[in-house]
């Protein structure tokens, strides 16, 4: 188990796998070094509380939630919180408290799994380009310069139209919108490491270049990809929101925050708390994702500041 | 350097092209049909000869190709079409809804340097102090709150709670719509309109604002350390400025890069202001326009966002010589 992999099936808990102290005990010393260097970094700490709470939510949504997400109590629209609700009602009369509740799964799951996706277009596009220079580098920065060129919203908004708007297109929309940087990033790595002795070595001992790239250079190219991972979850859950927003997101009665975000805005007169609520919920999940992704950049490379 | 401009000027027309290419193709391979749209909407039934004719007319029928030809030929003479929808000519529109957000843009930006920078820089003098940690803070939450959100928030507390709590007329700032539309000198806005545009301008600016602040900083905490900074110091030249004449214009070499990438997210923060402040520019109509699959308002509003983006990051390199005059640009190829 690395530190953390983003994108691993790990959608379910939602917890970034940087592991449980025991676990980093008898882990190697880098490792019990990097998770020492984290532990000083006390917003990354609070950040990694927060994401480890969120994921329990996630996990133990139905045993946490008071109701059903589609359960309508009879008469009781957009009722302030209350004993009874604790984050109110909707617009129907749902409970919005448990409808957040799970929404912790639904923004993890599309968290997690669009920034799995992207992070395997963006490391075989970088790798190939940063690896082979030459036509093969030409053309692959050149395509991520034209879509780098389309303004993001829009190409997400065109790509969501064609996908539609059940969980898995959205997934499939922000996976292959997000890979651009991530390519970029893991090309400069793969340019720099390429150079050196080791895979010299590699490449006169006959190994394959698939081989080269990927068990040689790869594991050394891991850290700015761990890094960009972690604050691309963030930043997918962010866009989820935006697209949600747009009407070209998930579609009801899924409990995506974004969505009650978007359904909150109309009875910002008369029930603000449909729209904080929901909106707190990103904010504080995205936030987690920065801090622990600052965290690990500097936990990772004590070097750089 | 004019070889330079030239060279980049010139990559700028495939960029375009494939960029643009890629969204007419993308468009045809949405499901439903465009000559539906043009007869009168999607949802309702329409007598089939309707259809027929919108297709012929719109040359909808013609092989995808020969559309693409059509399309392109059109759009180097600067037809860009009229709308599906509203059958008003793109141009008109651009021309229509540029002005209202290069006004909302400019103030972002005032707004961005006015305040990001020098929170930047000040932050970075007085590292570790409240000031300090606060920013850390509020510049990572400005970046993690959805524009939209922010939006509303802000809606709710300076236009909501005034109207609910009765304060004067003129603090209740308003939030749908352009207003009045009346300025003078092009940006400023008089009479009412300063209410009308306050509250977009703060939404579209907070994001590129953070992050101006948090580059600036970080770029100014590494000039600190650089020995013209003790030089300038040891000459006995005042703290203020050895701060701006030698720290400040040295630390902005990567805050403009910066704001040069960043174009891309403010447009996207762009759609999604004007989307909540139903403010009449191109951001909340290329939203509109995309979401109602109306092509060559599309095509034709991206087209000039791609044009726009693509020219800002060259303006940005060539300022990079401006900041730093032992860039060399153009030489071995590299900016």
């Amino acid at each position: 188990m690395t530190l953390v992999e983003p994108g691993t099936p790990t959608t379910v808990t939602g917890v970034p796998e940087v592991a449980a102290p025991e676990d980093l005990g008898k882990a190697r010393p880098l490792r019990a070094d990097v998770w020492k260097r984290f532990k000083r970094n006390h917003l990354a700490m609070v950040g990694l509380g927060f994401l480890v709470l969120l994921g329990l939510i996630a996990v133990f949504a139905p045993l946490i939630a008071p109701y059903s997400i589609t359960e309508r109590a009879s008469g009781q629209f957009r009722q302030p919180p209350s004993a009874d609700h604790w984050f109110g009602t909707d617009a129907i009369g749902r409970d919005l408290f448990s409808r957040i509740v799970y929404g912790a799964r639904v923004s993890l799951r599309i968290g997690f799994a669009a920034t799995a996706i992207s992070v395997i277009i963006g490391l075989l596009f970088g790798a190939v380009a940063g690896f082979f220079s030459g036509m093969t580098d030409t053309v692959i920065t050149r395509v991520i310069d034209v879509f780098l060129a389309i303004p993001y919203i829009v190409l997400a908004v065109a790509i969501a139209s064609v996908f539609g708007r059940s969980e898995n297109a959205i997934i499939i929309v922000l996976g292959v919108t997000g890979w651009l940087a991530i390519a970029r990033i893991v090309r400069a790595s793969f340019l720099s490491l390429k150079r050196l002795e080791y895979v010299e070595a590699a490449t006169a001992l006959g190994f394959s270049r698939s081989r080269i790239m990927f068990r040689h250079i790869l594991p050394n190219a891991l850290q700015p990809i761990i890094v960009i991972g972690t604050i691309t979850v963030g930043y997918v859950i962010l866009a989820e929101a935006a697209l949600s927003f747009l009407g070209v997101g998930p579609q009801e009665p899924t409990p995506a925050w974004g969505l009650m975000v978007a359904a909150g805005k109309g009875s910002l007169t008369n029930a603000p708390h449909l729209l904080f609520f929901p909106a707190g919920a990103i904010v504080l999940t995205v936030l987690a994702f920065v801090f622990v992704g600052d965290g690990l950049r500097d936990a990772l490379d004590p070097k750089l500041k | 350097m004019t070889s330079y401009i030239t060279r980049r000027l010139l990559l700028i027309i495939p960029t375009v092209f494939l960029a643009l290419s890629f969204l007419f193709f993308l468009f045809f391979t949405l499901p439903g049909d465009p000559a539906r749209l043009i007869a009168g909407g999607a949802n309702r039934t329409i007598d089939s000869g309707v259809i027929e004719r919108a297709s012929e007319r719109y040359g909808l029928n013609d092989p995808l190709l020969v559309q693409f030809k059509d399309y392109w030929s059109r759009t180097i003479r600067w037809d860009l079409g009229e709308s599906f929808l509203t059958r008003r000519s793109v141009n008109d529109i651009l021309g229509e809804k540029a002005l209202a957000s290069i006004r909302l843009a400019i103030w972002a930006i005032i707004i961005e340097i006015v305040v990001g920078i020098p929170v930047g820089v000040l932050s970075a003098i007085r590292r570790y102090s409240v000031g300090d940690r606060l920013t850390t803070i509020l510049t990572a939450a400005a970046s993690a709150i959805p524009v939209f959100v922010l939006g509303f928030v802000l809606q709710w507390a300076f236009a909501v709670q005034p109207n609910k709590l009765g304060w004067p007329e003129w603090a209740r700032l308003r939030t749908q719509g352009i207003g009045p539309d009346s300025w003078t000198l092009f940006f400023i806005p008089t009479g009412e309109q300063w209410r009308y545009l306050i509250l977009p301008a703060i939404t579209l600016a907070c994001v590129s604002t953070a992050l101006a602040a948090r580059m600036m900083r970080g770029s100014m905490l590494e000039v600190q350390r650089a020995d013209y900074m003790r030089t300038a110091r040891a000459k006995g030249l005042s703290e203020r400025s050895v701060v701006v004449k030698h720290g400040l214009r040295n630390a902005m070499l990567p805050v403009v890069t910066l704001i040069g990438i960043d174009f891309g997210t403010v447009i996207g923060a762009a759609v999604l202001t004007e989307t909540t402040f139903s403010w009449p520019g191109l951001g909340s109509e290329i939203a509109n326009a995309v979401t109602q699959r109306d092509l060559p308002v599309v095509l034709g509003l991206t087209l000039v966002v791609v044009i726009a983006f693509a020219l800002i990051n060259l303006l940005v390199d060539v300022s990079y010589a401006w900041f730093d005059p032992r860039i060399r640009l153009g030489k071995g190829g590299q900016a």
